[in-house]
């Protein structure tokens, strides 16, 4: 009797965690961990053969100056881009939260780049920076619309900013929204009958309160800006002269352009690592202010 | 007073945003309405509106990207990965919570701390591993990769709402003689509902925009879901705008007509995704 309960347990168990466990098990863990290994051998994806060759793929990574630029620019990228993702997304959300008669058709159109996936928007920016500024620049004659957009490493870095910009912040409008109409009415009408001034009350009552929105937000876009593939991928290819080339991008033409697996599987192990470090650091971020709030 | 209010102040910010709207809605402008020019109009002006409606882009761009095949491919394998996702991830949840053993408990951090693992730090073993089980170039090999990344996230959010649940409603059906199989059939599963429908409208948007996993996976080209055949069509058509832009919008449309009917939904599984974390 109690054998067969027992066992009745166990098929409920595999039953029930059973099929997702395999999936997760062969598509993530297993690559994970033989990623870890091929990390330390001269796998090339062509000779089949993965010769374990020490610490020698992650000397060779230090001293790729294609790997150090990526990551130079995947930096800068990301610092840019998470204050403008940023700063768009909290201003709009400032708007979107007055009493506008139009303001929930605003807030799903500022939404809307958010929904088309990455590839598709690079190549649609494509032709805006390429063919659209030139014919603004023709009918305004404003010189930034004459600039050789996405010609030269300057236009390609703001190219790809612009871009990201105009795909998270609406995203990060929302999150900001929800947070806004949370802070309570009274005390900025409070502040304002003792004569704090519009900029004040958003400076020290606002803000404040809307600290853990920040917290999430900040780290969603950097999160985002760090990983970015697909929009670079269509919209500059890494170029002009690889100078809008990522981290992801870098892993995706070492491993499957040069064909330098196990090189490719150390500077993924690396990012991996940043990633990961960014990530938790969101989560314990995110935890410590909800304890206070 | 409040309409007196909103006819100062107000009026000019509902002005401000609709010019913000507008700026920030222009390159719709310039897709579509190039979308219908012939290719020496782009050249000439991007910015003038059509001189006449020219559709035979979109028919040229339909026939090249192949774009009903494109469009059942990935509708195809957004709806069965989610519902695939949906079945074992929120069955998975269920047993995690009420079955809290050790075994279970390390079965779920695990599966938490795969979130943070990125998908360009593990594709190049993975395609190995694909290899070994010939889940390449195929369809349900691609379902099955989405069941293995989506599960993270979908058995986390699962796992927080399934705690919410009060246990005496499966425990008075386990009296009645209800199997653990009936009990999360019929009872927990339909109470899951609300964050099923967060849950389908995150993953709809990430597999369907995804491009690196089945561009990777995928070789044949009556396999290509849409971003991979709108790349492909970018890879042979470079600079032909007028096709490229009307490929593109037919690209689009699809998801944006999505979200434009599940808004309300979407959003409100943003704003609940992110505060939780």
């Amino acid at each position: 009797m109690k054998k067969s309960t027992l066992s009745k347990d166990w098929i409920q168990q595999i039953v029930f965690t059973g099929p997702v466990t395999v999936a997760f098990a062969i598509i993530v863990i297993l690559p994970f961990v033989m990623g870890m290994y091929y990390s330390f051998t001269d796998w090339n994806g062509v000779s089949g053969t993965a010769n374990f060759i020490g610490f020698s793929n992650f000397t060779t990574v230090w001293n790729d100056e294609g790997f150090r630029d990526s990551f130079a620019f995947t930096a800068r990228f990301t610092v840019v881009a998470v204050v403008l993702t940023n700063l768009v997304g909290f201003l709009l959300a400032l708007l979107l939260t007055q009493p506008l008669k139009s303001r929930n058709a605003l807030r799903t159109m500022f939404f809307l780049p958010n929904v088309i996936g990455g590839l598709l928007l690079g190549f649609i920016w494509q032709f805006i920076f390429v063919r659209g500024f030139a014919a603004i620049g023709q009918v305004t004659n404003w010189s930034f619309f004459n600039l050789p957009w996405l010609g030269d490493a300057t236009t390609g870095f703001w190219g790809v900013i612009i871009v990201s910009v105009w795909h998270g912040a609406g995203y990060l409008m929302i999150i900001y929204i929800a947070a806004l109409i949370n802070v309570p009415k009274d005390l900025n009408e409070a502040a304002a009958i003792d004569g704090a001034t519009a900029f004040q009350r958003l400076r020290h009552i606002t803000v404040p309160l809307i600290m853990p929105a920040v917290t999430i937000s900040l780290f969603l876009a950097l999160s985002w800006s760090f990983k970015t593939f697909d929009v670079i991928l269509s919209l500059t290819k890494g170029g002009p002269y690889n100078s809008t080339q990522s981290v992801a991008l870098n892993i995706y033409y070492e491993a499957f352009q040069n064909n330098r697996m196990g090189l490719g599987t150390a500077k993924a192990f690396i990012f991996f690592l940043i990633v990961a470090t960014l990530t938790s650091l969101q989560v314990w971020f995110t935890k410590k202010r909800e304890v206070q709030a | 007073m409040e309409t007196g209010r909103y006819q100062g102040r107000t009026f000019i910010l509902e002005i401000v945003a609709i010019i913000a709207v507008l700026l920030f809605l222009i390159p719709f402008y310039f897709l579509i309405s190039n979308s219908l020019k012939t290719f020496a109009d782009i050249l000439l002006d991007a910015a003038a509106l059509p001189k006449a409606l020219n559709w035979s882009n979109y028919t040229r761009a339909f026939e090249i990207m192949n774009y009903q095949k494109a469009f059942l491919n990935s509708l195809i394998i957004t709806v069965t990965s989610i519902a695939g996702l949906v079945v074992i991830s929120s069955m998975a949840a269920y047993r995690m919570v009420r079955k809290p053993t050790r075994y279970n408990n390390i079965l779920f951090m695990l599966f938490v701390a795969a979130m943070v693992i990125p998908f360009q730090s593990i594709m190049i073993p993975l395609m190995k591993v694909a290899n070994w089980f010939s889940l390449t170039n195929s369809m349900p090999g691609l379902w099955f990769a989405y069941l293995g990344f989506g599960s993270s996230l979908t058995i986390f959010l699962y796992h927080g709402f399934v705690k919410s649940i009060p246990q005496e409603i499966e425990e008075s059906a386990v009296v009645d003689g209800c199997t653990p199989y009936g009990v999360f059939w019929k009872i927990v599963f339909p109470l899951l509902k609300p964050m099923s429908v967060t849950i389908i409208l995150l993953n709809s948007l990430w597999i369907w925009n995804d491009f690196l996993l089945p561009q990777l996976m995928l070789s044949s080209a009556d396999l290509r879901t849409i971003p991979l055949s709108t790349y492909s069509f970018f890879g042979q058509y470079t600079k032909q705008w007028d096709l490229a832009l009307a490929a593109l919008v037919m690209g689009v449309t699809p998801i944006v007509i999505f979200f434009l009917s599940m808004q309300k939904h979407i959003i409100e599984g943003i704003t609940a995704g992110s505060v939780k974390g």
